[in-house]
């Protein structure tokens, strides 16, 4: 397959690209790892007149940890993340998600950002974002704005970024000293490589043994990546007992739009969705108490 | 559009159009055919070469991206006449079958042993779990590995007693 004629161009600062955005617009579309990308080229599903690549641009990629949250580069590869020793401590969901995407040839190559900017419904780092809560900065030539996770999907494949802004990094806060909080990411997959059937993303942090706050995001179950908004406010402020999890679950899978589809029915998805929930929930709480599952 | 790159450590380059896929540069410009091209559709891994050191899809990335940067084929492994460790594992072990997964499976397994040299089962099987065999020969393949690890350490072994000579 051949992608159908584009012109090609590699800035080597973060103000030339924004430039080529600025003057080219919806033309132009941006390039990271290229792993969603490059074969909707090849599909021909994508058609753009101009790919400017963000390989050369510095400082758009590495995990830098500070005391209140850690910033990811947007182009820190999931391979980055995957091998950083220190999320699994900081961000055991981070640690947990990265190496379920994809394989590890995708991971080799396909950023974090350029999953997140590609939106797709079933894409991992979606779900994770909406349950960390994380905060994206986006960079025009216009000026610098933070975009919630929560405000990024617009619907399948579209985000609420503009055609001349580029998503320069996410920043996921992590809990102060006070507070101990845990994830989990849990994925079923009929084969590695494959889209997900359903993905779910927990987060929690834990104040004197009551939930302060849960994150619950959701994958390929719906139009965006979802979050779990009822779910998460179940928990909020209660102790996390056996009967608070099956509510939060059921919650969740209330939440979950899916669809029948050769993965499964959507009554089988929705289920798959409680059931993720329960145990992610259980293993997000365990890390987060230092117990065991 | 100027493409310039080293391949198995030989300067080499071309004119390209940007839209031209790293695989069909490999195999029509640069006439290195060992890089099959399998589903096409990022599916596969029949296509895998190594991008300074690290297995890729190269029918997932353009040409123009591998500019500057470092490619290993499968022509790339041996040293002259004498096979690379996992080369021979997959000869011992009988890894190869119809053969057409082979390069980007050996491409993974070499990289693999560099980042691990001593890789369990499991490490093994999630190393090569972006390439498909056809054939289902994964038994071997797995088996093919571990002895290109053993390889490799009593290679090591030697290496370092006879630097312990001197």
């Amino acid at each position: 397959m051949v992608p159908a004629a584009f012109d090609y161009r590699s800035p080597a600062s973060l103000d030339e690209a924004l430039g080529l955005l600025g003057e080219h617009g919806d033309d132009a579309k941006l390039v990271a790892g290229g792993q969603s990308l490059i074969p909707l080229l090849k599909l021909r599903f994508a058609a753009p007149a101009l790919l400017v690549d963000l390989a050369r641009v510095p400082g758009l990629a590495g995990v830098e940890p500070g005391p209140d949250e850690i910033r990811i580069g947007a182009r820190t590869r999931h391979v980055d993340v995957e091998r950083d020793q220190r999320l699994s401590r900081l961000c055991p969901l981070l640690s947990e998600a990265a190496p379920q995407i994809a394989d590890p040839l995708v991971r080799n190559r396909g950023t974090v950002g350029g999953s997140l900017c590609h939106a797709d419904p079933s894409g991992d780092w979606g779900a994770v974002m909406l349950a960390l809560d994380a905060r994206l900065d986006a960079r025009s030539r216009t000026g610098e704005r933070v975009i919630a996770a929560a405000d990024l999907f617009d619907g399948p494949f579209t985000t609420t970024l503009r055609p001349d802004e580029v998503l320069t990094g996410i920043r996921v806060p992590i809990a102060d000293n006070g507070r101990r909080s845990g994830g989990a990411y849990l994925k079923l997959e009929r084969k590695v490589g494959d889209f997900a059937t359903v993905g779910v993303a927990v987060h929690v942090t834990l104040t004197g043994g009551v939930v302060e706050r849960a994150g619950i995001g959701l994958t390929a179950v719906g139009p965006t990546n979802l979050r779990a908004v009822e779910a998460e406010r179940s928990l909020a402020g209660r102790e996390p007992t056996d009967e608070a999890i099956s509510d939060a679950a059921r919650l969740a899978a209330e939440a979950a739009q899916p669809k029948d589809d050769v993965r499964g029915s959507a009554d089988y998805k929705r289920d798959v969705v409680r059931v993720f929930v329960q145990r992610g929930l259980r293993r997000a709480l365990a890390g987060a108490t230092g117990g065991l599952a | 559009m100027r493409v310039d790159v080293s391949v198995n450590g030989q300067a080499r380059g071309a004119d390209v159009e940007p839209r031209l896929l790293l695989v069909d540069f490999i195999r029509s410009e640069l006439r290195l055919t060992g890089t099959h091209i399998g589903c096409d559709t990022s599916g596969c891994g029949a296509c895998t070469v190594l991008l300074d050191g690290e297995p890729i899809k190269s029918c997932s990335m353009l040409a123009v991206q591998a500019d500057g940067h470092e490619l290993t084929t499968v022509e790339g492994l041996a040293s002259g006449a004498e096979l690379h460790p996992v080369q021979a594992g997959f000869h011992e072990e009988h890894g190869l079958q119809c053969g057409f997964c082979t390069p980007g499976m050996m491409l993974v397994a070499a990289a693999l042993l560099e980042r691990n040299p001593e890789p369990t089962e499991e490490e093994i099987r999630w190393a090569i779990s972006g390439n498909i065999c056809r054939c289902t020969g994964y038994v071997n393949i797995v088996k093919s590995v571990q002895h290109a690890a053993r390889l490799r350490a009593a290679a090591g072994a030697v290496a370092s007693a006879a630097g312990g000579e001197r």
